[in-house]
């Protein structure tokens, strides 16, 4: 019987003084070019939270806007602002800077993240309104460090800082002397995914309506890695987001897979669903600080805002069968495999018409298809185009090629069964997974039937291999069977026949009163 | 271009000498395959890689222009680029692809 999707979260956090301090872009750059204009000007081009919370895209990520209603707001989006600037949104929120800092030491085990007193006594407050705080996040906030103490650190003992506009309010010490999967540096980018990881995923409880009891198994799937020097990359973000949340019941480990990281993840969460392993298992990431202001330098030169200044997260929680949510459809999923080659007539073929044709079906069969989903007010003065309207178009030229769509209907086919992209560049974030929130509704409205998610990833990046890489899977309407029902009688039908015997007793009933009479 | 790539265009002119390369192109849009051009003609516009103020003059082409298309198996092309020639404004890309190799490439 197949797993369904209980519940989703996406959230984001609004991190402009990051932007500068550890996107790689701007590191870098400061690096072989410490005096560049760009260094000079990038700051000017920092939002502001409100800034950020009205932004069009960033309420569409949250769940406050539909994608169709982003889509009627003219492009670009980024001199517009939402009348409805909202930091929360049925999907999850949008947190500021200041309370991530307070996130952040709450998600460390190891006394590295340390902030300032005065600054933890301004920010405790407006923190603990957050739903998703609980008291026992609250109890592992620390005292707090002078301004000079936390100084002495960054200067003397390579802390890396935490800046809230020009005032230091924090650091993150290294936690090995030598150690460089250990340093400053590495500490900060982890913490930092672990923290946005525990916001989504505490979010995703939330919205799934189970209690933090009911989770037995995290899957995390962020694009960072954690160990010392003698196991890099060995894990494991998923059980220590599930310590922070709260979930005492959740066993966990971690996927990587760059981009396509999310979809293989949830495949692996369906596939332990449906096998009995584990009954609910959340699928998380957190965002990614390298990739802060990744397209900085054309944003500035076009005049525009850096609108890479937030990171990204989210939380998918697959359940076994519940008789009412959206499948997830394992016996029909795409798959790029080694011998298919990169050429993005293979990809596209592999991950989109491969599992059509084996469920017996063609391109159109599918209502609306999330690829890549990346915002392309981010990526179109970059140079980098529309990402995900190419993908539509690579579909429907698929399509034309299979004889299922005439030529001049192209342009049609990307409008109705494609969507404007809203996501944060944020890499394994935009990949697939930011639709599977929309989706479940829209199914669960029986407004659509059947929507494709396509993981994607270059993992030429990690230099092991050049071969490209994917993996696609459908949501459906639910069958209307509940687990444990399986090979017998559902209780549907059990429901049904009791009723019908009972309202047949009762007519016998009568008509021998009746008879009586 | 990124930095590896460009440092893989300037070995390769190196070890095999400018005149000898071809650059082969399959950017999705005319903005980017011209950046890409330049960066392998006149050098790197963004100054931060290896070809800053190299000019390779390298002869630079994008698979979907005609030329190159000429030189493909039909069988392989249909199979491996056809669809990607449906989806890309070939028209704006060989546009951009010719201005930037009448100005930049000393072997075209």
């Amino acid at each position: 019987m197949n797993s369904v999707v209980t519940g989703t979260s996406y959230v984001m956090v609004h991190v402009p003084d990051m932007v500068m301090n550890n996107g790689t872009t701007q590191t870098t750059e400061r690096v072989v070019n410490p005096n560049s204009e760009y260094l000079k000007e990038a700051p000017k081009h920092l939002r502001s939270y409100e800034d950020a919370l009205a932004y069009y895209p960033n309420q569409c990520y949250i769940g406050n806007i539909t994608p169709e209603e982003l889509e009627a707001v003219p492009f670009p989006w980024y001199d517009k602002k939402s009348d409805k600037p909202e930091r929360y949104g049925h999907f999850g929120e949008i947190m500021p800077q200041d309370e991530f800092y307070l996130l952040l030491q709450i998600s460390d085990e190891f006394e590295l993240v340390k902030l300032e007193k005065d600054f933890i006594a301004a920010t405790r407050e407006r923190f603990s309104q957050n739903p998703i705080v609980t008291e026992h996040m609250l109890s592992r906030l620390q005292e707090g460090l002078s301004e000079e103490e936390i100084s002495h650190l960054v200067k003397d003992e390579h802390a890396e800082p935490l800046l809230q506009g020009d005032k230091l309010i924090g650091c993150v010490k290294r936690a090995h002397d030598v150690d460089p999967n250990l340093s400053a540096h590495v500490m900060l980018e982890n913490l930092v995914a672990k923290a946005s990881g525990v916001l989504a995923l505490a979010h995703g409880v939330k919205n799934s309506g189970l209690s933090p009891e009911d989770i037995d198994y995290v899957i995390d799937c962020c694009e960072e890695a954690c160990g010392d020097m003698n196991q890099r990359g060995g894990g494991n973000f998923a059980k220590s987001l599930a310590e922070i949340v709260g979930l005492p019941n959740a066993n966990g480990s971690d996927t990587r897979g760059f981009c396509a990281a999310p979809a293989h993840a949830l495949v692996e969460a369906a596939s332990y669903v449906q096998a009995k392993a584990f009954k609910h298992v959340a699928v998380c990431a957190g965002g990614c600080t390298a990739k802060l202001g990744m397209n900085g330098k054309d944003h500035v030169k076009k005049d525009m805002p850096i609108l890479e200044d937030m990171l990204g997260g989210f939380c998918i929680v697959v359940s076994e069968n519940d008789g009412k949510s959206p499948e997830i459809d394992l016996a029909h999923i795409g798959c790029h495999t080694v011998g298919t080659g990169s050429a993005p007539q293979a990809v596209i073929s592999a991950l989109v018409t491969e599992p059509l044709e084996k469920a017996g079906l063609t391109i159109l069969d599918v209502d609306k298809y999330s690829p890549e989903m990346q915002n392309p007010d981010i990526t179109k003065p970059a140079g980098a185009g529309n990402v995900p309207e190419a993908n539509f178009k690579m579909i429907g030229a698929l399509a034309v090629k299979k004889g299922w769509l005439e030529k001049k209907e192209l342009l049609n086919f990307i409008k109705e069964h494609g969507l404007t992209g809203y996501a944060p560049t944020q890499g394994h974030i935009p990949s697939g997974v930011p639709y599977i929130g929309f989706a479940r509704e829209n199914i669960l409205k029986g407004e659509m039937k059947r929507v494709m998610i396509i993981g994607k990833g270059s993992l030429f990046l990690g230099r092991l291999t050049n071969l490209f890489d994917g993996i696609s899977f459908m949501l459906i309407p639910n069958s209307g069977e509940e687990a444990g029902e399986e090979g017998g009688v559902s209780k549907d039908s059990i429901r049904k026949l009791i009723a019908e015997s009972l309202r047949d007793f009762a007519a016998s009933l009568c008509a021998s009163e009746e008879e009586k009479a | 271009m990124d930095l590896e790539n460009q440092k893989r265009v300037l070995e390769f002119s190196e070890k095999y000498g400018a005149e000898n390369i071809v650059v082969l192109l399959g950017a999705a849009d005319a903005e980017g395959a011209g950046l890409a051009c330049e960066t392998v003609e006149a050098g790197d516009p963004t100054f931060a890689g290896p070809l800053t103020g190299v000019s390779l003059g390298l002869a630079c082409y994008h698979v979907c222009e005609e030329e190159v298309k000429q030189e493909f198996d039909e069988a392989v092309y249909e199979e491996q680029v056809s669809m990607m020639e449906m989806v890309l404004d070939v028209d704006e890309i060989t546009e951009e692809m010719n201005g930037i190799r009448e100005e930049f490439c000393k072997f075209c």
